[in-house]
């Protein structure tokens, strides 16, 4: 028999509170995305074959640099919101589905940073 | 209380395929493959960050034809989940509801996403060399 008052028991299973942001965000990214990953896909199709200092080069240019890590950012955040909502839809144990949400939010964070530093070393030629 | 054992109706087995439906589901499948592709990405950048040999590497796998049918399927799953992700934005918009508007949003996108896949690689093919 549980000693929490009904009040305790039923604290934070209720509204999501902040899902109207969440969804909100993943169209303000997906937005962003749409012409992102026009203009990625147009120049990686450009680049894709080429050498390794012509690959170099292009990412270069500080317009080149920020488009990518503006991509990366956005990417991750779009990606992270998506995944959380599959889970949300299909890990029904509680305490697996709430991990499962933190471990991934965690591993885009990591992943966007990597990917961002290296862009920016790739572009300032350390 | 989560885990039930009680029987569920069933959907899969007695719902006529639709396009809404697996389109639907596409779009989900898409998302998620795309995620998992972002490793790709990130693997791709590393390599080249760390110098030449890494990136001849990396662009060796991106070559090969098993690497390249990755490649092939997560351009078609991003230009798929891209056009269907702007036919969402008009529903979200409150447009487009009507089921012939449905059927017919939904036609343009398969289109849209085949064909600018098929531009991208014949881009990247033209391309070949590193023309800029």
């Amino acid at each position: 028999m549980s000693m929490r008052t009904p009040l305790a028991q039923v604290r934070g299973l209720g509204s999501a509170k902040a899902g109207a942001h969440h969804w909100w965000a993943q169209r303000l990214s997906a937005i962003a995305l749409v012409p992102l990953f026009l203009w990625f896909v147009a120049s990686l199709a450009s680049i894709a074959t080429a050498d390794y200092a012509t690959a170099v080069a292009w990412m270069g240019s500080p317009l080149n640099s920020a488009l990518l890590v503006l991509l990366i950012g956005a990417t991750f955040y779009h990606a992270q919101l998506g995944i959380q909502v599959v889970f949300e839809d299909y890990i029904s144990t509680h305490w697996l589905q709430v991990t499962s949400i933190i471990l991934v939010r965690f591993l885009a964070i990591l992943l966007a940073v990597v990917s961002i530093i290296a862009v920016l070393r790739i572009a300032w030629g350390s | 209380m989560e885990n039930s054992n009680r029987p569920l109706s069933p959907h899969l087995q007695i719902y006529k395929p639709q396009l809404t439906a697996l389109l639907s589901i596409a779009h989900r499948a898409s998302g998620v493959f795309l995620a998992l592709g972002t490793l790709l990405l990130v693997y791709w950048l590393m390599a080249l960050a760390q110098g030449p040999e890494s990136y001849a590497q990396a662009q060796s796998f991106f070559g090969s034809w098993f690497g390249g049918l990755i490649l092939f399927a997560w351009v078609f799953a991003l230009f798929y989940h891209l056009c269907n992700g702007i036919r969402h934005l008009f529903w979200d918009m409150g447009m487009g509801f009507e089921i012939a508007t449905v059927y017919t949003s939904g036609k343009i996108v398969i289109i849209a996403a085949t064909a600018l896949t098929l531009i991208a690689f014949v881009m990247a093919f033209a391309m070949r060399g590193g023309a800029v």
